[in-house]
C-alpha cells in the first residue's frame, strides 16, 4: 500500500463489518469508555470486587472477539499461517478481553451493584 | 492496588499510542501537488478503475481545464471480487457500482464508447457521432474477452454442463458458481484454463483452481475430484519463483498441471477439450471446465494506429513507454490499466501505480516540462490459496519480488493476514484509488 490516511483506515472497516454494523461498534465503544471514565472520575477509586469480575469476563471477550472476527471473514483457526497471524490472533482476542472487561466493569459500576471492595 | 495502577498505565500507554498512530495517520496527507491553471482539453476514453482514479487525481490539480470521459456503461464493476462471486464468498452485487457515482461532478461523462481515434487531427469520435477535439488523451478503455475463439465455447452455456467463466463479469462469475458448486458436491474431473495471451490478473486462473480444490475437499471429501491446471506454457505464473512456489503447492494439493496446454475448443454436449499442445491437438474430458478466453485491446485501439507494431500483434496493446506510459509516437496521448502495451501489470494494483505516474506527466506536459515519476512495473496479487489463506505476492518489471512488509508479511507464505487483506481491505482500498485518494 502507497498511503494509509486515516479515511482509507475507516474505509477499510467500514468493508470488513459494513457501513451500519461499524458504526453502531464505534458509538458503543465511545459511549462505553466514556461511561468508564465517568464512573472512575465519580467513583475516585478502582472496586477491586468490580474488577475481578472483569476480569473473569475477559476470557469470554478474547473468545467471542476471535469467533466475530473469523465469522465476517469466513475464516477459521486452521487458516493461522505464521507469526504475523498469530500476532493479529493474538491483538483480536486482547482487544475483545479489554474491551469486555471495560464494559462489564462500567456495566457493575453504573448498575450501582453494591459489591462491598 | 499495584496492579490497577500497571492496568491503567497500560491502559493510557496503549490509548496514547493509538491516538499518536492515528494522529500520524491523519497527519500525512495523501500526495497532492499543487493546483495548476490551464484550458487544456483533456478526453478520457474509459471510466474502468484507471480512468476514474486518473479523472478524480486531474479534477484536484487542474483548475480551469476541459475534461471529458467516455465510458458507455453505467456499471463499475470491481473486478478483483470476481473470484470471490465465483467461489460463492460474495454475491454478484459485491462487485456493482454506478459509473457514475465515482466521477467528479466538474467534468463530462458522455456514456458512449470511442469509436475512432485520430492521433494526428488529435480527435475522438464516439460512438453517438461525437467528435472530440482533445489536447491530451488517456486510453484506457480496459480489454476485451474474445470468447469466440473457443470454438463451441458461447455465453450461454455458463453455469450449466459443468462450465464456468468468471472473468465475463459479475453475473457470468455467479453462474459460474453455480457450476463449480455442484462440481464440488459431485466430485468429477475438474479442468481450469488460461489463455496464450496477456491477460487481467495472471493469478486469478490459479486462484479459482485453489478455491474450488479447497471447496470440493471439504464438500465431499478427499479423492472424489480429480484437478487439472492447464497452462499456456511450461510455468505457472510469469515469475519463476512464485511459479516454483505453485508447482510446489499443487504437488501438494494434488493438482496436475498441464503445461502448454492451451485451449482451442469444446464441445460442451460430450464434455470435451480440446487443447493446442506442441505435439499437435489433445483432447481432455471434463465434469468442470473454467473457460478463460484470449484477451485483446478493443478494436478502436488497433484500427486508430496506436497499438505496438512489432509486439503482441494478435492483440494489439498500446505502443506506450513501459516507464511513463506515455505513447512512444503520440507523445500527447498517454496509455492506463489492461490497454498498455506493457510487460505484466493488467491489475487494480497496477492501475494504483502507474496513475500517479501518468498524472505527473500529463501536468507536467501542460506546464511545458518533462515529468519525472517512473513505473517500474509494480503490481500486486493476494493469490488466494484456500478460503481463509492467500500469498501477498508482489513483484515488478524484473520479476523481483518486492514486498510491502517485509519481514512481517512473508510473500511466498500462505498467510490468513493475506486473506484478510483480499477479503476485506483490498475493496475499501480499491474504493479510495477511484476517489483519487490512495
Amino acid at each position: 500500500m502507497e498511503q494509509l490516511t486515516l479515511e482509507t483506515l475507516i474505509a477499510v472497516f467500514e468493508e470488513i463489518f459494513g457501513r451500519p454494523l461499524f458504526w453502531v461498534m464505534v458509538v458503543a465503544a465511545a459511549v462505553i469508555t466514556l461511561a468508564y471514565i465517568y464512573v472512575l472520575i465519580r467513583d475516585r477509586s478502582v472496586s477491586m470486587r468490580k474488577f475481578l469480575l472483569a476480569q473473569l469476563s475477559m476470557p469470554i471477550g478474547a473468545v467471542a472477539a476471535v469467533v466475530f472476527v473469523q465469522s465476517v471473514t469466513h475464516s477459521q483457526l486452521r487458516d493461522i499461517g505464521g507469526p504475523i497471524d498469530v500476532i493479529v490472533l493474538l491483538g483480536v482476542a486482547a482487544m475483545g478481553a479489554v474491551g469486555t472487561a471495560i464494559f462489564v466493569y462500567t456495566a457493575q459500576s453504573l448498575l450501582r451493584w453494591k459489591l462491598s471492595s | 492496588m499495584k496492579n490497577i495502577n500497571g492496568i491503567q498505565a497500560s491502559r493510557r500507554a496503549f490509548l496514547g499510542f493509538a491516538l499518536g498512530g492515528l494522529a500520524t495517520a491523519a497527519a500525512v496527507p495523501p500526495a497532492a501537488g499543487q493546483q495548476v491553471q490551464t484550458n487544456a482539453r483533456i478526453v478520457i476514453i474509459g471510466a474502468g478503475a484507471a480512468g476514474t482514479s486518473l479523472v478524480n487525481r486531474l479534477w484536484r490539480r487542474l483548475e480551469g481545464a476541459d475534461i471529458t470521459i467516455l465510458d458507455p456503461s453505467a456499471e463499475h464493476l470491481y473486478q478483483p471480487g470476481l473470484s470471490l462471486v465465483a467461489a460463492g464468498l460474495k454475491p454478484a452485487s459485491y462487485t456493482q457500482s454506478e459509473t457514475a457515482e465515482w466521477l467528479p461532478k466538474g467534468i463530462t461523462l458522455i456514456p458512449e464508447a470511442a469509436a475512432a481515434i485520430d492521433p494526428v487531427a488529435k480527435t475522438v469520435s464516439t460512438s453517438g457521432a461525437h467528435t472530440l477535439a482533445y489536447d491530451f488523451l488517456i486510453v484506457a478503455p480496459g480489454l476485451v474477452l474474445d470468447h469466440d475463439a473457443i470454438e463451441g465455447f458461447s455465453l450461454d452455456l455458463v453455469g450449466s454442463n459443468g462450465i464456468g467463466a468468471l472473468y465475463a463479469g459479475p453475473q457470468y462469475a455467479a453462474k459460474t458458481w453455480e457450476a463449480a458448486s455442484k462440481f464440488t458436491q459431485e466430485g468429477g474431473v475438474g479442468i481450469f484454463t488460461r489463455p496464450a495471451t496477456e491477460m487481467k490478473c495472471a493469478g486469478a486462473p490459479l486462484k479459482h483452481t485453489f478455491l474450488i480444490e479447497d471447496i470440493a475437499t471439504r464438500t465431499a471429501g478427499a479423492g472424489k475430484h480429480e484437478m487439472h491446471y492447464a497452462s499456456n506454457n511450461d510455468s505457472l505464473f510469469g515469475v519463476p519463483i512464485v511459479s516454483e512456489k505453485v508447482r510446489m503447492l499443487f504437488e501438494d494439493r494434488g493438482i496436475t498441471p498441464q503445461y502448454n496446454h492451451v485451449l482451442k475448443a469444446m464441445d460442451p454436449g460430450r464434455k470435451i477439450a480440446t487443447f493446442a499442445t506442441p505435439d499437435g491437438d489433445a483432447e481432455m474430458g471434463y465434469d468442470y471446465l473454467h473457460v478463460i478466453p484470449p484477451q485483446r485491446a478493443p478494436d478502436v485501439i488497433r484500427q486508430s494506429g496506436l497499438s505496438w507494431a512489432d509486439k503482441w500483434t494478435d492483440q494489439g496493446w498500446v505502443e506506450v513507454d513501459m516507464k511513463t506510459l506515455r505513447h512512444l509516437r503520440y507523445p500527447d496521448i498517454f496509455a492506463l490499466g489492461d490497454v498498455a502495451g506493457v510487460p505484466k501489470g493488467k491489475t487494480a494494483a497496477s492501475v494504483k501505480w502507474q496513475v500517479p505516474v501518468v498524472e505527473d506527466h500529463l501536468i507536467a506536459a501542460i506546464e511545458g516540462r518533462e515529468g519525472s515519476t517512473i513505473y517500474d512495473g509494480y503490481t500486486s496479487c493476494p493469490l488466494i490459496t484456500r478460503v481463509g489463506r492467500a500469498m501477498l505476492i508482489e513483484f515488478d518489471y524484473h520479476n523481483n519480488l518486492t514486498p510491502s512488509f517485509p519481514g512481517v508479511i512473508a510473500p511466498l507464505e500462505e498467510l490468513w493476514i493475506s486473506w484478510l487483506m483480499k477479503e476485506v481491505a483490498l475493496k475499501a482500498t480499491y474504493n479510495a484509488m477511484l476517489r483519487g485518494k490512495a
